[in-house]
Formats: structure tokens, C-alpha cells, sequence
């Protein structure tokens, strides 16, 4: 088997914007043309790599070359070794272009949206981090290998999110994001342990003996947990719990929508195109473990039914709360929750070219909104609440027109937009789903929601009057328009609001070609023809109309069309004729007080989780600490005036009774030894004296001995 | 010719070559050279051991550049030394962090230089030939000596607390001491020798199995340290000075675990399976705990000290979990912690320095006006929360992986409660030590003034870096680490397993 340049050097493509990154961390600080060139540069060489790989993927299709893998070994471990390798397949393929071609365009748009920071190059320095470690993730077959790049993406969107620093919110919402991820990611890990002592492999393909493929696969799916559960099904939902961290699912969705305090082409890059996306990309790289069912069972994989369940509760749950935001970014921010909720549901009902295929349409025109939202931005002067804008069509044509594709793609409005093909192929699947008619129905609300508040936004934004002027006045009334949980904008000293403007070409320009994208994309896979499912699942694809008007299919059209519409009829009738004014209060709010304030504060999650989990954690640590000074310290402290006290007892005693003793002897030796002492006074009279009366003594003894013998 | 004679004197020369510089110290008056003096000779020892790694031998178990002397021949006590790939690491790890600690005592120790520097050289004599001793007699001495110098690192250089600390330090850690005599005592009445290769693979009776194992573990629980044993650890780190704790946390933590390798492990395979279970319990309790405690803390040293007896908790899991991967695992968190808390506590040093003081609040935005400092600080921090490609992470790895092949093979010991236990313990490293980074590098709104710090001076730059280097070559390319292990570790698990496969049919 000859394997192919392209995938022989495969490595190239996430090592060229490390080497960027590297280099621009040596810069200095003034060399920002070196910096952002590098970093272009870099990325633009990648992406023709990932073309080429793209354009061998597509070669391959449907052959034995279609995943060709390189392994290597990293170290020994126990009695094998770990190896490292990656794979080029449709699905890497399809991934490395988006991820080159979205990054390059961001890449650009930065120069212009970031070209008053003063630390540009550190933000290029970053951002060139982030796309190696992503673009590492991708062509990954080993989990391991995934993980560790899973991980370092995770660190640049710490660092970007908190890139502004300065901003405490920033700060905050950066540990906030790292964390809620971090949870997600431990029990990746061990799902990631678990797997290796399972299957002695994390290789994903390995000739036969990577643990996706078939033989390991069959090994795994005869294994029963102690609980009751199949392995790898337990497997695949600890490994699920990782991607539910990064692409924000139900519960632990939170920290995205904060990590909008980052600049703006981060958000539309790390948190909407690519690093969230990540978790669905995940569940599709590992889908024949997930969906492995227990073998002679027939009913469906339990790791997909879990995950169709959460990314349906997640779509809803989201695009609700999206609803009541007033944040242009945090609308975003919650449609993209609810966006990677619908890949998922794609992904647990209809398969891997389900799902991937909105995560790509998602990825352009979710970038495409962002970096409209950044442009917008951008010309009101740092101003991110909807309310004080309004009217922008007329100053920012451009902006307005791409964003206007953007909505209407994400909306879901039929035939020429990218969004409405790939949602309605998951609102298909799930259509014809066999467990439940449910996810469906969510589904169909979640989308009649996104039109609607898509809707709503696009009202505020760039229809009605100019409320531009109206803000910063005195800031007791900026106090109390501001909702509690909204950050303050970015740079709020500006005094002396001007117009607003349209944002440079620089800007612009990759909106445009975003918008193309947008438009373009759908066309892959619609229904008559759809090759991206075909070239993802190795099958050869045809022109067909006539399956567009297969019942089911045509059923599911008509029905999304209607919804789409609905909800942006609704949205219209609702914000467009009257636009609102900045003291009114929503239209919703003033029918549903209560309800709207429940969304608006977003179900009060992130209010729970600070009593509860927040909460117990560091009430935990004050006892541990507490635990540690009185009862451990404690302890020890006992024990030492315990020694101390005997100590103490024992002097005493030595003093007193011991030693009394002693004394009592010595003083009876002492007084003896002076008794005796007087005979040794130095009068040598006296010593003549006595020793006279010795002899005497003597000589008397001597006489008395003689006599008696 | 030339070869022969470097492996014959190498670990002799690396015991007593600090000894005999300390001597010439005696000799030097001007503090300056006094410093250069110490740096030189620990620098000439640490390129001195180099060759141990390149001339050891992979292949065999054996103790290597072995070298005997009897000394007194009417109990057959000897002075024997020798390395093998359990305790090789250890020792180079020693002869690295020695030179780093005289660095960073450079400006800090103004006061009775001569008698700093002595006594680092006396410590790194006793360390070393606590890992290189084949006797038992001459293990003890060293694992005596080394409670001196250390004691009078704390109480005389130390903080406002140093008299309890010390005092503190030098009784816990030698209650335990008493309980190892008393063990040794015990062998060398049932062996009639001292020699430690021969007590290793002995087979004695269960009752007995299980005295000297209680008697060694509460002495290497103390030193390192394990839960509830800990409480001795933060005082110390408090109050020694910045080369103090540095050598604390880097060299002597790795004595216990290293007396559970050397002694509990070989000589009592049947307790060591009896008490398994227990340690475990122990070493999971250290790692949450230690975790939780650490996130409550605001005193800078305090939070490393109890991110140790965390770190630690790894090792003593990974060892108890007796299979190749725990073992190797735990080896190689003795080596990566003692890499990564030794930096963190040179970068606490570098802070005490510009603020005197240690107290996180007083740090808090230093990474503005400090960016190489930040840098650092950064990396040695995801280090400590085993972040993917720091040394760390392969480490814990390993040792997790450890746990669970132990599970799969049906080890009662390790039960699944016990890895989901284990689990919060690396969030909470991620929370408590980006709580730290974050204060350090950013810190709140209102920082206190730091424009007039400077960032690190090339000394500082010089100890930092050795240690980055071995942070990420460890977390790239742990091959040339784990490889010296691997004979060794296979041979104990042979004799930590066949007794009780022995026992197990007996039974």
C-alpha cells in the first residue's frame, strides 16, 4: 500500500503555526507586521496542505486508501509501548480545510479588529497556538495524542478569553471556562485510562489493531461492568463527558457563553468555529465505540441515545435562553450552545455525516455572525448591547448584507442557505429515530426559537432608529439599564459617541467570503445530492432529485420551512414594526414578566452552581484548612504537651521524690564527711595529739594481741 | 582502565566530595568566594554524576557501581554503596536541584554564609548517601545526618516561627527514625547481616512480615508525608528559607517512597499486600485532601506544601498498585514533583525576595510588570496540575493507568470507589493552582504597586531554566526516564509478587 505524500507529511499542517507561534513569542513587542505575518503566513501554507490532503481524501474515496495512518512509538509503558500517529480519512480532511479556511479568515480579520491593542503580537502569538494545537486534534489517531492537544486548546482559550486581563470579568470567565472544561475532561481522561487498560491500545487505527478498530471493537463489546453496563458503552460516555465540557452541553454549558468576554475574532474562532465544535468532532473521530452495542443485543447503542437526549435538551434549553439576551455576543454565544446541541442530536440519531455536516455549515456561518457582531462592534465604538443600537443598515452595508446571510442561515430559511440543508438532515434523522418521537420535537422548537431570536436581534441591530447617540448618558441611568450578569463594554470611557461606521476592508472582506461559503456549502448535501455524507461514509454519490421529494424528506422540508418562517414572522411582528426604545421594556417581559426574567437570568444556573457546587467546594477547603490547624495540628500539638506534661511530672517527681533521695544521702554523706572533716583542721598539734593517742591505741592493741597469744 | 575506576569511585566521590568541600570552607573567609566555592563544587558534582547515566546498565536489576568496605567487621556492618534504576533518578535528581539551591540562596542568605553553605553541602552528602546505601547501618546514619543540617537550615535562616518549626521538624521526622532502628534492629537479628541486597527476597514469617512493615511504614509515612502525618510539612515550608523547602519538597519527601521501594515492598511482599488496601485509602485521602486544603490557603509556601502532600498521595497510590505502570508512574511523579514543587518553591523564593512576603494578596498582579517571571511561574504551575506535555501528566498517567490495569486484573485492592475518589483531586489542582496563577499573573482590580519590581535577573533566569527544560523534555519525550526503571521495577514486582502467589496457593 503506497501511502500518499500528503499524508506522509500530514504533520506539516499543525507544526508550521506552532513554529509561527514560536517564533512571534521571540518577537518583540513592536514587530507586530512580523507577528501577524507569521501567523497569516503560516496558516495560509497550511491551508493549501489541507487542500492537498482534502483533495487526496477525495481521490481515495470509497478505496482501501481511504484512512491511511502513520503510528510511531512516544514511550514504553508497562509491557508495551504508547504510540503517537495520525490519520488522514474523510473526516480529518473535511475538518483540516474548514479549520485552515476559517482560521486564515479570522486570522486577517484580527489585524484589523485587534490593530489598537498594544499586545497584537501576543495575540497573534496565541492565536497561531490555538490553530496547532487544533489542527493536532484533528489529524490525531491516537486518543492520547487528542487528549493532549484537546488540552492545550483548552489553554489558549483560557489565555484568549483572558486576554483582557485588566477586566476582572475577563479574568473571572477565564478560570470559569478552564475549570467547567477541566471537569469535563477528567472524566475523559479516565474514560481514556479505562479504554487503554481495556483495549492495551489508544491508537484509533492501527492495521486492524487500533481500538476502533473492528477486532478491538467485538473484544470490548462482549465485557460487562460491574454496574450493569456494557464497557465500552460506560467508555464512550466518560469520553462523551469530555466533549460535553468543550462544546458546552447541558450542565455544563456555562462557561461559554462568559467566554464572550474575549476579543471578538477569539470568539468567533475558538468559541463558534473550531475548539467547540472540538467535543462533536470527538463523538464523531470515536463514533464506533459509541455506537457499540452489547453483543447479541439488537436495541440501539446507549452512549447515542444519551447523547441525542442531551444535544436535544441542550438545543432547546439554549436557544430559550438566547431569547432574553440583550448582549449581541451572548445571543451568539447561547445560539451556539444551541447549534452544537443539534450536532449532537445529529450525531446520536443519524450518524457521523449527520452532525458533521452542521458542524461544518455551523462553523462558516456562526464565524461569519461573530465577526459581523465584531464589525459591529467595532463601528458603534465597543458598544455590545442591542438596545443602544439599532439602524446600522444604513452605515454598515456590508456588515449588514453578510450578516443578514448569516441569520437567514441560521434561521433555517429553505433552498439557498447552508443552515437550513444540514438542520434539516438532523430534524430527518431524527424524524426516523426509533427510540423517541421526542428529540424530534425539541428539535423542531429549538429551530423556531433560533428564528426567532435571530430575528429579534437582526430588529435591534440594523432596523429602526439609531439609538447610538443615547447611551452614555449619566451613569445612574447606565446602572440601571444594565442587566445584572452583563458585563460593562469593553471600553467604556468613550466619551463623545460618533457615528457609526463600517468597519475597514480588512474586516469586510472575509465577511464576504464567509457569506459565500454560507450560501455555497448546503449544495453539498442536500438530499438530491448528497456527497458529503457519501464522501464521509466512503460511498459514491449520484445526482438525484428525485430525493427531494421522497415523503419523509419533503415532509421534514416543509415543516422546517414553516418554522423557520414562523419564528421569523414572529420576531418581526413582534420587534420590527415598532422598534424599541432604550427605557422600554421587552415585549415579552412585558407579557411574561416573570418567564422572561427566568430566561433573561438564564434559568439561574449559573446562581445554583455558585451556592451549590462553588459554594461546597469552598466551604470544603475552609474545613480542611480548619481541620488541618485544630484537629491534625491539634493532634500533634497534644502529643507534644502530652511529652512536655510528662515531662513536667517527671521533673517534679525527680525533684521531689528521686532526687530527694539522692539529696537525703549526699546531705548524710556531707554531714559525716564534716564530722570527719574535723579531723583534718591543719593544727599540727593537734595531729601530734592524735596521732600520739594512735599509737597509744596501737601499742595497746599490739600488747593485747601478744597477751592473747 | 579508565572506566573501571570512575564506576568504582563515582558514588563514593558524590558522598564525600561535598563533605570535603565543606571542610575547605572552614579556610575561606569573603562571603563571595564562599558562594562561588559552594557553586562550583555542586555544579562539578552534578556534571560528575552525569556519566551514571550514560555507563548504567539497563539490562540487569543489579545495584551498580557498587563498591564495599567493611567497617565494623564484628556485626559485619559495611560501607557498601551502589545504585539501581530505582534509585538512580533520585540521585541525579539530587546533584541537579543542588546548584539551583545555592543559587537561590545567593542574595537571600546575607547572615553566617559559611555556615549556610555548609550545611547544604553536609545535606547533600547525607541525601546522597541515603540513596546510594546497601547497608543498613550506613542508611540509617545518612537518614540521621540529614535531620541536622536540615534543622539548622530552618532554625537559624528560617522565618519568624523557626525555633517551633525546626524543633518540630527534627522531633516528628525522628519519632519515626525510631520505629526504622527498631526494624533494622529486628532484620539483623533474623538475618545476622546489615546488608540490604541480601534482606531483599527474604522470605520471613507473616507475624514478623508484619511488624517490620508496621515499624517502616510509620517511619516513611512521616517522612513522605502521608496523611494524617502531614502536619509537620507546612510548618517546615514556612519557615525554612527558600533552599530549605527547596530541598524538602525536591529531595527529602522522596525518602519515603523511596524506603517503601527499597525496604517495604522487597522485604515484606506479605504485608505489603495486607496493608495495600489501607495505603491506598491513605494516599486518595492525601490527594483530595491535600487539595482541598491547599485551595484554602493564602500563604504562598502553604499552598505549595499542601499541593505536595497531594503530588504525593500520586506516588504512594501509584507504588501501592503494585503493577509496572503504578510503579514506574510513581517513580516518575517522585522525579516530576520533586522537578516542579522544587520550581514552585524557587518561585516563591523569587517573590519573598521583592515583597518579603509570601502572602498571595501582596503577589497579585506581579505577571504584569514581571512578564518573564509570569512566564515561568505559568509553566511550572500547568506542570503541577499535570497539564498534557509537562512531566506531570505522564506521571499521573502512568499512575492511573496503574490503578486501573490493577482493577481490570482484579486486584481486590484497588476498587473502583477508590479511582472515582481519586478523580476530584486533579480538578482541584487545576482550581487551586490556577487560583494562583491567576493572582500572581493578573491579579484583581485594585493590585498593589508593583512598578518598581524588576523581572528576573539572569541568575534567577539560570535556576528556572534547568528545571523547564526537564518539565517539558519529561512531558514530550519521558523515554530516557522510564527506560532506567524498567529492569529494576520488574525485579520487584518479582519479589513483591511470588511470595504472595506462594501465599495464595497456600492458602
Amino acid at each position: 500500500m503506497m501511502m500518499d505524500w500528503t499524508a506522509r507529511n500530514l504533520w506539516l499542517i499543525p507544526v508550521l503555526p506552532l513554529l509561527a507561534a514560536g517564533l512571534s513569542a521571540l518577537a518583540r513587542r513592536r514587530h507586530r507586521r512580523f507577528s501577524a505575518g507569521l501567523a497569516i503566513g503560516s496558516m495560509a501554507v497550511a491551508l493549501l496542505l489541507a487542500c492537498a490532503a482534502f483533495a487526496t481524501a477525495v481521490r481515495h474515496s470509497g478505496t482501501e486508501l481511504s484512512r491511511q495512518v502513520v503510528n510511531f512509538r512516544w514511550f514504553e509503558l508497562g509491557d508495551g509501548w504508547v504510540r503517537l500517529g495520525w490519520v488522514l480519512d474523510p473526516l480529518t480532511a473535511m475538518m483540516l480545510v474548514m479549520v485552515c479556511l476559517v482560521g486564515l479568515l479570522i486570522f486577517i480579520y484580527s489585524v484589523g479588529y485587534m490593530a489598537h491593542d498594544e499586545n497584537f503580537g501576543r495575540f497573534f502569538c496565541f492565536l497561531s497556538l490555538f490553530a496547532s494545537a487544533m489542527l493536532g486534534l484533528v489529524i490525531a489517531n491516537s486518543l492520547l495524542l487528542f487528549f493532549i492537544c484537546w488540552e492545550v486548546v483548552g489553554l489558549t482559550s483560557y489565555l484568549l478569553i483572558g486576554f483582557w486581563y485588566h477586566k476582572p470579568s475577563a479574568a473571572a470567565a477565564a478560570k470559569k471556562a478552564f475549570i467547567t472544561t477541566r471537569i469535563g475532561d477528567l472524566a475523559f481522561l479516565i474514560g481514556i485510562v479505562w479504554l487503554y487498560g481495556q483495549a492495551g491500545t489508544l491508537l484509533f487505527y492501527d492495521a486492524g489493531q487500533g481500538c476502533l478498530d473492528k477486532p478491538a471493537l467485538a473484544g470490548l463489546a462482549t465485557q460487562i461492568t460491574s454496574l450493569g453496563v456494557v464497557v465500552p458503552t460506560a467508555i464512550a460516555l466518560l469520553i462523551f463527558c469530555g466533549a460535553v465540557g468543550k462544546s458546552g452541553q447541558l450542565p455544563l454549558h456555562v462557561w461559554l457563553p462568559d467566554a464572550m468576554e474575549g476579543p471578538t475574532p477569539v470568539s468567533a474562532l475558538i468559541h463558534a468555529a473550531t475548539m467547540v465544535a472540538a467535543g462533536v468532532f470527538l463523538v464523531a473521530r470515536v463514533y464506533p465505540l459509541m455506537a457499540l452495542t452489547p453483543a447479541g443485543s439488537h436495541s440501539g447503542a446507549a452512549a447515542l441515545v444519551v447523547i441525542a437526549w442531551v444535544g436535544a435538551l441542550t438545543a432547546v434549553f439554549a436557544a430559550s435562553i438566547a431569547v432574553a439576551q440583550t448582549d449581541i455576543k451572548r445571543i451568539l454565544a447561547y445560539s451556539t450552545v444551541s447549534q452544537l446541541g443539534f450536532m449532537m442530536l445529529g450525531l446520536g440519531v443519524g450518524g457521523v455525516a449527520v452532525g458533521m455536516f452542521h458542524l461544518i455549515t455551523h462553523a462558516f456561518f456562526k464565524a461569519l455572525l461573530f465577526m459581523g457582531a465584531g464589525s459591529v462592534i467595532h463601528g458603534c465604538h465597543e458598544e455590545q448591547d442591542v438596545r443602544r443600537m439599532g439602524g446600522l443598515r444604513k452605515f454598515m452595508p456590508v456588515t449588514f448584507a453578510t450578516y443578514a446571510i448569516g441569520m437567514m442561515a441560521l434561521s433555517g430559511v429553505p433552498i439557498f442557505f447552508s443552515g437550513f440543508w444540514s438542520k434539516d438532515e438532523i430534524l430527518h434523522a431524527a424524524h426516523a429515530w426509533s427510540m423517541s418521537r421526542w428529540p424530534f420535537y425539541l428539535g423542531v422548537l429549538g429551530a423556531l426559537m433560533t428564528a426567532f431570536y435571530m430575528t429579534r436581534q437582526m430588529c435591534f441591530v440594523f432596523f429602526g432608529k439609531c439609538r447610538l447617540a443615547l447611551r452614555q448618558t449619566p451613569a445612574s441611568e447606565q446602572g440601571s439599564v444594565a442587566l445584572p450578569g452583563i458585563p460593562a463594554p469593553e471600553h467604556p470611557q468613550v466619551e463623545h459617541p460618533a457615528e457609526p461606521h463600517e468597519s475597514p476592508a480588512l474586516m469586510t472582506m472575509p465577511l464576504a467570503v464567509l457569506a459565500f461559503f454560507t450560501v455555497t456549502l448546503g449544495f453539498l448535501g442536500t438530499p438530491a445530492w448528497p456527497w458529503v455524507q457519501s464522501f464521509l461514509e466512503g460511498e459514491h454519490t449520484a445526482l438525484n432529485v428525485a430525493g427531494l421529494w421522497r415523503p419523509g424528506v419533503l415532509l421534514v422540508m416543509l415543516i422546517s420551512t414553516v418554522v423557520a418562517f414562523t419564528g421569523i414572522g414572529l420576531g418581526y411582528w413582534l420587534y420590527g414594526r415598532d422598534p424599541l426604545d432604550l427605557q422600554q421594556t421587552d415585549v415579552l417581559e412585558r407579557r411574561w414578566p416573570n418567564l422572561f426574567t427566568l430566561l433573561r437570568r438564564k434559568y439561574y444556573v449559573d446562581e445554583i452552581y455558585e451556592w451549590t457546587f462553588v459554594g461546597l467546594n469552598a466551604w470544603w477547603a475552609t474545613a480542611c484548612d480548619w481541620l488541618d490547624r485544630w484537629v491534625w495540628e491539634g493532634a500533634v500539638e497534644l502529643i507534644a504537651a502530652l511529652v512536655v506534661g510528662i515531662g513536667w511530672v517527671d521533673r517534679v517527681l525527680d525533684e521531689q521524690v528521686v532526687n530527694r533521695w539522692f539529696d537525703e544521702t549526699c546531705r548524710s554523706l556531707s554531714t559525716s564527711g564534716g564530722l570527719l572533716s574535723r579531723f583534718q583542721d591543719g593544727r599540727v598539734q593537734k595531729y601530734l595529739r592524735v596521732l600520739g593517742l594512735a599509737l597509744v591505741v596501737l601499742v595497746l592493741l599490739l600488747i593485747w594481741g601478744c597477751r592473747a597469744s | 582502565m579508565m572506566n573501571l575506576s570512575y564506576n568504582q569511585i563515582v558514588l563514593s566521590v558524590l558522598i564525600c566530595g561535598p563533605l570535603a568541600a565543606a571542610a575547605v570552607m572552614c579556610f575561606i573567609k569573603r562571603e563571595d568566594l564562599l558562594r562561588w566555592w559552594t557553586l562550583a563544587v555542586t555544579f562539578a558534582l552534578g556534571v560528575f554524576s552525569l556519566p551514571l547515566y550514560f555507563r548504567f546498565d539497563l539490562a540487569t536489576p543489579d545495584f551498580q557501581f557498587k563498591e564495599t568496605l567493611s567497617w565494623i567487621p564484628a556485626f559485619k556492618i559495611q560501607y557498601a554503596v551502589g545504585v539501581d534504576g530505582i534509585s538512580l533518578l533520585l540521585v541525579l535528581l539530587t546533584t541537579l536541584m543542588m546548584p539551583l539551591c545555592v543559587l537561590a540562596s545567593w542574595r537571600y542568605i546575607q547572615t553566617r554564609v559559611r555556615e549556610f553553605m555548609i550545611c547544604l553541602l553536609v545535606m547533600e552528602t547525607a541525601m546522597i548517601g541515603v540513596f546510594c546505601a546497601l547497608d543498613l547501618i550506613l542508611f540509617f546514619c545518612f537518614w540521621e545526618a540529614m535531620l541536622i543540617p536540615m534543622a539548622l537550615l530552618i532554625g537559624i535562616w528560617g522565618g519568624p516561627r523557626k525555633i517551633y518549626a525546626s524543633l518540630k521538624f527534627f522531633i516528628y521526622t525522628m519519632s519515626g527514625s525510631v520505629f526504622l532502628l527498631v526494624a533494622i534492629v529486628a532484620l539483623y537479628l533474623k538475618v545476622g547481616s546489615f546488608s540490604i541486597p541480601e534482606m531483599m527476597g527474604q522470605s520471613f514469617s507473616h507475624d514478623f512480615q508484619f511488624w517490620i512493615f508496621l515499624a517502616f511504614f510509620i517511619s516513611f509515612a512521616i517522612k513522605v508525608p502521608m496523611f494524617p502525618f502531614h502536619t509537620w510539612l507546612p510548618a517546615a515550608h514556612v519557615e525554612a528559607p527558600t533552599a530549605g523547602s527547596v530541598l524538602l519538597a525536591s529531595v527529602l519527601l522522596k525518602m519515603g517512597t523511596y524506603g517503601f521501594l527499597r525496604f517495604s515492598l522487597p522485604m515484606a511482599p506479605y504485608a505489603t499486600q495486607l496493608f495495600t488496601p489501607f495505603i491506598l485509602w491513605l494516599s486518595v485521602v492525601a490527594i483530595v485532601y491535600g487539595g482541598f486544603t491547599a485551595l484554602g490557603q493564602t500563604d504562598l509556601k502553604k499552598l505549595v506544601a499542601y499541593s505536595s502532600v497531594a503530588h504525593m498521595g500520586f506516588a504512594t497510590f501509584g507504588i501501592f498498585a503494585l503493577n509496572k505502570a503504578g510503579l514506574e508512574g510513581a517513580m516518575l511523579v517522585m522525579i516530576n514533583h520533586g522537578i516542579t514543587t522544587g520550581a514552585l518553591f524557587l518561585v516563591v523564593g523569587i517573590i519573598y525576595e521583592r515583597l518579603h512576603s509570601r502572602d498571595l494578596a501582596q503577589a497579585a498582579g506581579m505577571g504584569k510588570v514581571m512578564p518573564i517571571f509570569a512566564l515561568f511561574a505559568g509553566v511550572f504551575a500547568l506542570s503541577s496540575l499535570a497539564f498534557p506535555g509537562t512531566n506531570s501528566f505522564i506521571g499521573e498517567f502512568l499512575v492511573m493507568s496503574g490503578g486501573f490495569s490493577a482493577i481490570l486484573s482484579g486486584s481486590a485492592a484497588v476498587s473502583q470507589i477508590l479511582i472515582v475518589c481519586l478523580v476530584p483531586g486533579v480538578i482541584l489542582a487545576a482550581a487551586y493552582m490556577l487560583r494562583m496563577l491567576q493572582k500572581l499573573a493578573y491579579g484583581g482590580t485594585r493590585n498593589p504597586d508593583h512598578s518598581l519590581l524588576r523581572d528576573l535577573g539572569f541568575r534567577e533566569v539560570a535556576m528556572l531554566v534547568p528545571l523547564l527544560v526537564f518539565v517539558l523534555w519529561i512531558g514530550l519525550n519521558p523515554s530516557p526516564f522510564t527506560r532506567v526503571m524498567h529492569a529494576s521495577v520488574e525485579h520487584l514486582l518479582e519479589q513483591t509478587h511470588q511470595p504472595a502467589a506462594a501465599y495464595a496457593i497456600a492458602k
